[in-house]
């Protein structure tokens, strides 16, 4: 499989630290590929990075053979890389209706017209109503998305980066801070991503870990320290050693 | 099923730009100001010029989260540019001449505008000063155009299209500036309920998020600014057409200071908010004015602290009781009439009826 996304000795200093370090991930082309470490791995770091929010210090970014590491993250997203935030970001005093709707506009470049009111192109409704419904969305689209439950909002978090149609997805612990009985909303629609859509995971739970990927990266102190296939990473003593807050050394 | 729910959507989406029946009510008591007020038309035109410069600053800080303590900048400009070109009868007609005076403020605000993209509100505080400060030290250090410290004296304003000439009582006066009003008002409403004006909420809501879905966002803010700019220097040219003079107070921090007033008083977000503003700054500075003409000030100063004390919030709320009666009024009058204009808009029928 083709290379889609692919970092190359990426690092970002903060001060004297080095919070990402001489990273180099390689994401094919429709993987399920999951990036796992402990707390302060640099993994939000890595997929800021990656989506444009920082620069690096160092290296370079990759998406589909093309450098894209001096390209402002905007330009990312019409490129085809959208991202989903561990924190929600949304935008709290529109509808989801009016946020997936705008999100649509932008992908097909009619989100800056200013002659034309909101909601007279057919195609962007369409295309409104049937992410809404695939996110379970429909009865909450009119609510200010302030006052939607936490559950809803999350799911809408993930709406608007697929309603960016992005061929490469970034997911940024989709499940964070959902209660036991309402993440499998979210999983599901997870795993019901299209196939040909390139998902790059951060997630802590490695239930959802080894269920959803097919190849794991393991970054440890901001150093790429493991890459590959479930199973491998599932034996590999070290990994459990990292997660039980072991010395690497050991 | 689906089909059904995109009919429903769409409708949905169509209401939003719907003309509430209190907006009608608003522009229709705003005509009869006309004709019912023949005696104070002066100060009406103060009201729409200062109406329109509040919208202006409504545009960047109601829908793009932009902050200004200079917005007199462009005001400015546009009020010498209007001067000028009428002085030297280098564009005589005024609606020519207004035209080309916003466009002037326009291109200092793309100028500047790339001074606003980043920064705490307290740096735009700070930059958007520094504009209007330059601005009118590069307007005194030039009397020869500008007239220096003794503004700019002479000018004649042709009639507008050539056919309505401009009279000491202010009734053409008026009815040009509410005309100019009107129009930029429907133009801004069309923005603002375009999904150009939409990505601004979003800009202003989260401009993380909204470039993590594409959203250029100085992009947008620069086309904002750059438009507001545009009204800003069109409600100056009305100034200087409408006073047949320019002088250095056009820049003024006090003037900017003001529009903030104002547009507190009225309220962010809604478009009216400037307007309604202007009604009861200018009618308030006038009755207070004659009270007690030594002391304006310090009432408007006072006014100032109450309104910040109190909240904007809390006077929302009374312009949401307000805004209950008028829809039962409404609704009595005409049965089955829709829900009103959104935000605290009670008060422009009663502002407006002074």
């Amino acid at each position: 499989m083709p290379i889609v996304l692919e970092t190359k000795d990426l690092e970002k200093h903060f001060g004297g630290i080095a919070a990402v370090n001489r990273v180099s991930l390689q994401v094919e082309k429709g993987a399920r590929h999951a990036l796992i470490g402990p707390n302060g791995a640099g993994k939000t770091t890595v997929i800021n990075l990656l989506t444009g929010v920082l620069r690096p210090s160092a290296g370079r970014i990759l998406l589909e053979g093309e450098d894209i590491t001096a390209l402002e993250a905007y330009r990312r997203v019409r490129r085809g890389l959208a991202r989903t935030f561990q924190i929600n970001q949304l935008f709290l005093d529109l509808t989801p209706l009016e946020a997936v709707g705008l999100a649509i506009s932008e992908r097909m470049g009619t989100g800056g017209q200013w002659w034309r009111l909101v909601g007279t192109n057919p195609a962007v409704v369409e295309e409104i109503v049937e992410i809404l419904e695939r996110f379970h969305l429909t009865d909450a689209m009119h609510e200010r998305t302030g006052n939607l439950p936490y559950g809803k909002q999350r799911l809408l978090e993930i709406a608007l980066a697929i309603a960016c149609r992005p061929r490469v997805l970034l997911l940024d612990e989709p499940a964070a801070g959902v209660p036991e009985d309402e993440r499998h909303e979210i999983l599901a629609t997870v795993a019901a991503l299209p196939a040909d859509v390139t998902v790059l995971l951060i997630e802590h739970d490695m239930d959802i870990v080894f269920s959803f990927a097919g190849r794991i990266s393991v970054l440890v102190n901001g150093t790429l320290f493991l890459d590959g296939p479930p199973e491998e990473v599932a034996r590999d003593p070290r990994v459990k050693a990292v997660y039980l807050g072991e010395s690497l050394d050991a | 099923m689906p089909s059904q729910l995109v009919a429903q959507v769409t409708r949905r989406l169509a209401r939003r730009a719907r003309w509430r029946p209190l907006e009608y009510v608003f522009w229709l008591a705003a005509l009869a100001s006309i004709f019912l007020f023949p005696g104070r038309h002066l100060i009406l035109t103060e009201i729409a010029w200062l109406g329109l410069f509040a919208l202006s600053l409504d545009l960047i800080l109601g829908y793009a989260g932009i902050i200004s303590l200079g917005h007199a900048a462009f005001f400015g400009l546009g009020s010498y540019a209007a001067a000028l070109l009428a002085k030297h009868a280098i564009i005589t007609e005024p609606v020519l001449a207004l035209l080309a005076s916003g466009a002037c403020a326009a291109v200092l605000g793309f100028a500047t505008s790339f001074l606003v993209l980043r920064g705490s509100d307290l740096t735009r505080l700070m930059v958007t000063l520094g504009v209007a400060l330059i601005m009118r030290e590069i307007a005194n250090q030039i009397p020869e155009i500008t007239g220096g410290a003794d503004g700019l004296q002479g000018v004649i304003v042709a009639p507008i299209l050539g056919m309505f000439d401009f009279d000491i009582f202010g009734h053409v006066n008026y009815a040009y500036c509410l005309s100019v009003l009107f129009v930029l008002f429907l133009l801004a409403r069309r923005i603002v309920y375009s999904p150009f004006g939409l990505s601004l909420r979003a800009v202003k809501g989260n401009p993380l998020r909204a470039a993590s879905i594409g959203i250029s966002v100085n992009a947008r803010l620069v086309a904002v600014y750059t438009l507001a700019a545009f009204y800003a220097g069109v409600a100056g040219a009305l100034l200087a057409q409408t006073t047949a003079f320019a002088s250095l107070d056009v820049f003024s921090l006090e003037r900017s200071a003001d529009l903030l007033l104002v547009l507190i008083i009225g309220g962010t977000g809604y478009l009216y908010g400037g307007l309604i503003g202007a009604v009861i700054f200018k009618l308030m500075q006038d009755w207070i004015a004659n009270l007690t003409p030594q002391y304006w000030q310090f009432w408007i100063g006072l006014v100032l602290v109450l309104i910040v004390l109190i909240g904007r919030d809390r006077i929302g709320q009374w312009s949401g009781g307000l805004r209950a009666l008028a829809e039962q009024v409404v609704r009595r009058i005409a049965p089955g009439a829709m829900s009103p204009l959104a935000g605290g808009s009670g008060k422009e029928v009663a502002g407006e009826g002074h």
